[in-house]
């Protein structure tokens, strides 16, 4: 983050501004990404009418940075009126989040005119039959990469998106190699999100432990590694002070279907812009403000951890597993990757693991069907 | 002196911030922070009120300063803007500079 970027993002916190702001347009999607966490029917999406109203809410309410994600968003026939509305009238700094499989060089040049800041692209590796396995749809590789030349030409800034899988991992040096080579910039994620009705198995799609290590002491990723793996200082008062992060501080998230939450990753519903005023919410919803009172020193079982003052920990992935003040597993496992250390929860898990034996054998004929007879 | 018509640059990104402006540069993606005088500017310009006109109305009474020093000021303020691609200068009025200020 730029110093004055830091520096508005500590003066929005102390205003209670929602500096940032996703909102998904849609969650249909041209794509199957077979890790996606949505359900792909359209329940109700916003109307034109409903989003520009939102987006005055949100104008009003002092938001500056604007993403724009989905689903796909330009499966959405009016994206273009309500990017123009964003830019033109609204004045929002905008990011889109697209495959941008369907961009071709008018829609590139129309992006470029409307002042777009970034244009973030779903590409999980340089091999068509690893992405497009990824996607199940064939050829979007290439219709995504083609997107990029198109948007990459007309002067804009593209970012290449890479979850890690287990199935993709080993591609990851090449997918950042083409990047470079296209003036692309380029991010990683180990992140694999459950589904939003809470079914987890997509999570088994995601990097083991010997990868994950690996990735995280790749010097061309992070740099220095003894550095970046190190074990961090024992939390003071002062850290243990500190928030877990931007969600519902200065960073909110909005579903298609109106429904206000403090991050994509974090389902927590707060209130629908269809009922009542985005400001009420933001301001006022009990649980964005029981999110917002969270401090490190709150979290159960990570407040004594090592790892409590370096943890990636991701409030919403704590929420999926049950609890929001808890540990989240995903940040555990990075944190024992990075350093070799187990996290509190993973220690405790290992206890509680242990405590479960079975002290003597249950008889073959209780639970069959003729004992219950 | 020739007139000069400013206009907000529609590629660049704005927003008030607790009485502070934000500017994101359409060109880079740089940000900035209007001080007082940037920030009249800023919302006075719709490229059709000429600058002088600005300076006089918001800047001289604003802060009690001479119109020929005021408006030497503003037109090397407006010139850096220019320069950052976040405001348009011209001679002529200049068209499309719509958007609402927040």
């Amino acid at each position: 983050m730029s110093g004055l970027l830091e520096e508005m993002t500590d003066r929005a916190l102390k205003l209670n501004v929602p500096l940032s702001v996703q909102i998904d347009l849609t969650y249909r999607c041209n794509e199957r990404c077979v890790h996606c966490y949505l359900d792909h029917e359209d329940y109700g999406e916003m109307s034109t009418a409903e989003i520009k109203q939102l987006l005055d809410q949100l104008a009003e309410a002092g938001v500056f940075i604007l993403t724009l994600s989905g689903g796909e968003i330009f499966l959405r026939k009016d994206f273009f009126e309500l990017l123009e509305y964003a830019r033109r009238q609204l004045t929002f700094c905008v990011k889109l989040k697209t495959n941008a499989i369907l961009v071709r060089d008018a829609e590139a040049a129309r992006i470029r005119d409307l002042g777009v800041e970034s244009v973030q692209i779903s590409i999980y590796s340089h091999r068509p039959e690893v992405h497009d396995a990824i996607t199940l749809v064939p050829g979007s590789l290439k219709r995504s990469l083609d997107a990029a030349r198109f948007l990459k030409s007309q002067g804009l800034r593209v970012i290449f998106a890479n979850v890690l899988m287990a199935q993709n991992v080993q591609d990851y040096p090449a997918v950042r190699a083409m990047a470079a080579e296209m003036g692309i910039e380029s991010t990683l994620d180990p992140t694999i999100t459950p589904m939003m009705d809470g079914n987890r198995s997509v999570l088994s799609l995601g990097i083991g432990r010997e990868d994950l290590r690996e990735v995280f002491h790749d010097t061309a990723l992070v740099g220095n590694v003894e550095e970046f793996c190190a074990i961090a200082d024992p939390a003071d008062e002062n850290s243990l002070h500190a928030l877990p992060c931007s969600a519902s501080h200065t960073t909110c998230y909005v579903s298609p279907y109106g429904d206000v939450f403090p991050c994509v990753q974090f389902p927590l519903p707060t209130g629908n812009v269809r009922k009542q005023r985005f400001i009420d919410i933001w301001r006022h919803s009990p649980q964005m403000n029981d999110v917002r009172s969270i401090r490190l020193k709150h979290l159960t079982t990570c407040t004594s951890c090592t790892h409590v003052s370096s943890c990636s920990r991701c409030p919403g992935l704590a929420y999926m597993e049950g609890n929001m003040r808890g540990p989240s597993s995903q940040d555990c496992e990075r944190s024992f990757a990075r350093t070799g250390i187990p996290s509190a929860n993973m220690i405790a898990k290992k206890r509680l693991a242990a405590d479960l034996v079975q002290i003597r054998n249950i008889p073959s004929s209780i639970g069959s069907p003729a004992a219950m007879a | 002196m020739t007139n000069l018509y400013i206009a907000r640059n529609p590629r660049a990104a704005a927003r008030n911030l607790g009485g502070e402006m934000m500017i994101m540069s359409g060109r880079d993606s740089t940000l900035f922070t209007l001080n007082k005088t940037a920030t009249i500017l800023w919302q006075a310009a719709d490229g059709t009120t000429p600058l002088n006109e600005i300076v006089e109305n918001r800047i001289c009474s604003e802060f009690n300063v001479a119109l020929s020093e005021a408006l030497q000021d503003a037109e090397t303020l407006a010139r850096e803007l220019a320069g950052h691609e976040i405001m348009r200068i011209s001679e002529q009025p200049i068209a499309g500079s719509g958007g609402v200020l927040r």
